[in-house]
């Protein structure tokens, strides 16, 4: 009897699970084990990069990869409508697709990622701007180019959102930018969050908060956005307070992918209930069901990072298995990410759910490293590299 | 969890086992739909919450009731103003 490995989703974490696996599986276990990768758009985004788009800092085309050419010879990819999950059936261990094929599993990991929504912010799409998809960074980069001053207000529309830091580096690099082109005297800059601090992990935010300061960013606090007016150009808060704006760039509600919702698996916003040690899916622990990355529901960043981490845990537990020697390797809550702070100097973050981060100093360093993981990422995460 | 003082509760909202921001997200988030008066009991394992909720009700202009805790359990309870 082959062993079938599915994994629905080519992003950081299905890609690299697969390329893992497929290199922990030796001898006999090689050959009898199918790894499949379910992902009907077949092309593997860096997400990482949109946010230098708009400061047409990085061409979004050299985001993107065709998936086929990041997996190891081997594995098998389905795109397209073979590739487009329509229902998980955890209990029949089946997964159906848009052409109507039932596929079978004994091993599953859901790396579904997670989806803008800015449908759940009234006046979002007309009103606000972002960087989260490849389209709204371009859309970005072609209003600030056009900037000539007035008020910009950024922030978070909702949480959780991909990347948490990415706001306030958008931030940090956009008043650069701004100084750079002269427009900084001209510009007001307010920056909004929902909860008293500009970030919720507290020594980031102790970072953070002076350096907001110092270069004269406001930050309105307690601000949950509850609606954008574009007509008047406002936002205004659950809070209650309203702020007019000629340029609002705010990350945009997200929520879990549609298939995870409509197999009846995800929470309210279609999270995945996820075990924060085994990353099984609850509900499901003896049916060896995993999920990983943006998809869960877990209290980390909803970050390839994170994803990456828990990749590697979870393609050494289902080797282990499938090589019977079973082992349930344990996450820790791993990040580590880097924060740009602007004028080419960035901080770098480094925790896990015992451990809070402790920012260093901004120093060009990290900017650098940040910059070559963002170059080299291909060559090191897809493959299982680091 | 502790026996309250307070009467009656309008809205629970469970953020048990939510990290920051997600407590203050969700208090917001359901205190739109209060009416003036109206009483919401908030439940947190969060430690941050205790700060976070108090600045929150300072900030808004809310009344925070009364807080309590019981194994690990923080029970903010909030009055609409």
């Amino acid at each position: 009897m082959r062993v079938q490995v599915a994994i629905v989703g080519g992003g950081v974490g299905g890609t690299l699970i697969a390329n893992r696996l497929r290199h922990l599986l030796h001898g006999d276990a090689r050959h009898e084990t199918n790894i499949t990768v379910y992902d009907a758009h077949g092309i593997h985004t860096y997400q990482p990069g949109w946010l230098y788009v708009p400061f047409a800092r990085q061409d979004p085309e050299k985001l993107l990869r065709p998936e086929a050419r990041l997996l190891q010879q081997g594995i098998t990819l389905l795109s397209g409508h073979a590739g487009n999950v329509q229902r998980i059936l955890p209990a029949e261990k089946r997964l159906l697709t848009a052409d109507g094929e039932l596929h079978g599993f004994d091993y599953l990991v859901l790396a579904t990622g997670s989806r803008n929504a800015p449908e759940d912010v009234p006046g979002f799409a007309e009103g606000a701007d972002h960087f989260y998809s490849e389209e709204a960074s371009r859309r970005l980069q072609e209003k600030l180019a056009h900037f000539a001053g007035g008020r910009i207000i950024t922030g978070v529309a909702s949480v959780p959102y991909r990347c948490p830091p990415a706001p306030l580096e958008f931030t940090f690099m956009l008043e650069a930018d701004l100084r750079e082109r002269g427009l900084r005297e001209q510009t007001e800059l307010h920056y909004v969050f929902p909860i008293n601090r500009p970030f919720p992990i507290q020594p980031v935010s102790d970072f953070v908060a002076p350096l907001l300061e110092e270069r004269g960013i406001t930050v309105h606090t307690f601000f949950n956005v509850e609606a954008i007016d574009p007509a008047r150009r406002i936002v205004s808060s659950m809070e209650g307070e309203e702020l007019p704006y000629d340029l609002l760039v705010l990350a945009p509600p997200h929520k879990g992918q549609d298939v995870i919702a409509a197999s009846g698996l995800g929470d309210r916003d279609g999270w995945i209930p996820t075990d924060r040690a085994t990353l099984r899916v609850k509900g499901y622990e003896e049916a060896n069901i995993f999920a990983v990355g943006d998809a869960t529901d877990l209290p980390v960043s909803k970050s390839g990072s994170a994803a990456h981490y828990q990749g590697h845990v979870v393609a050494e537990t289902i080797a282990a298995d499938v090589q019977h020697r079973p082992l349930q390797h344990q996450y820790h809550g791993r990040v580590a990410c880097f924060l740009e702070t602007g004028h080419g100097q960035a901080t770098f973050l480094w925790f896990d759910y015992e451990h809070p981060p402790k920012p260093p100093k901004p120093r060009r360093l990290w900017h650098l490293e940040k910059a070559a993981l963002n170059t080299f990422y291909w060559q090191l995460i897809p493959p299982a590299r680091i | 969890m502790a026996t309250s003082q307070i009467g009656k509760v309008d809205t629970v909202v469970d953020a048990k086992g939510q990290v920051c921001p997600m407590p203050i997200v969700m208090l917001a988030k359901a205190f739109k739909d209060l009416a003036v008066g109206q009483i919401l009991m908030l439940l947190a394992t969060d430690a941050g919450a205790k700060k976070d909720v108090a600045a929150w009700a300072e900030k808004t202009g809310n009344l925070l009731l009364e807080t309590s805790e019981e194994g690990g359990v923080l029970a903010f309870y909030l009055q609409k103003v």
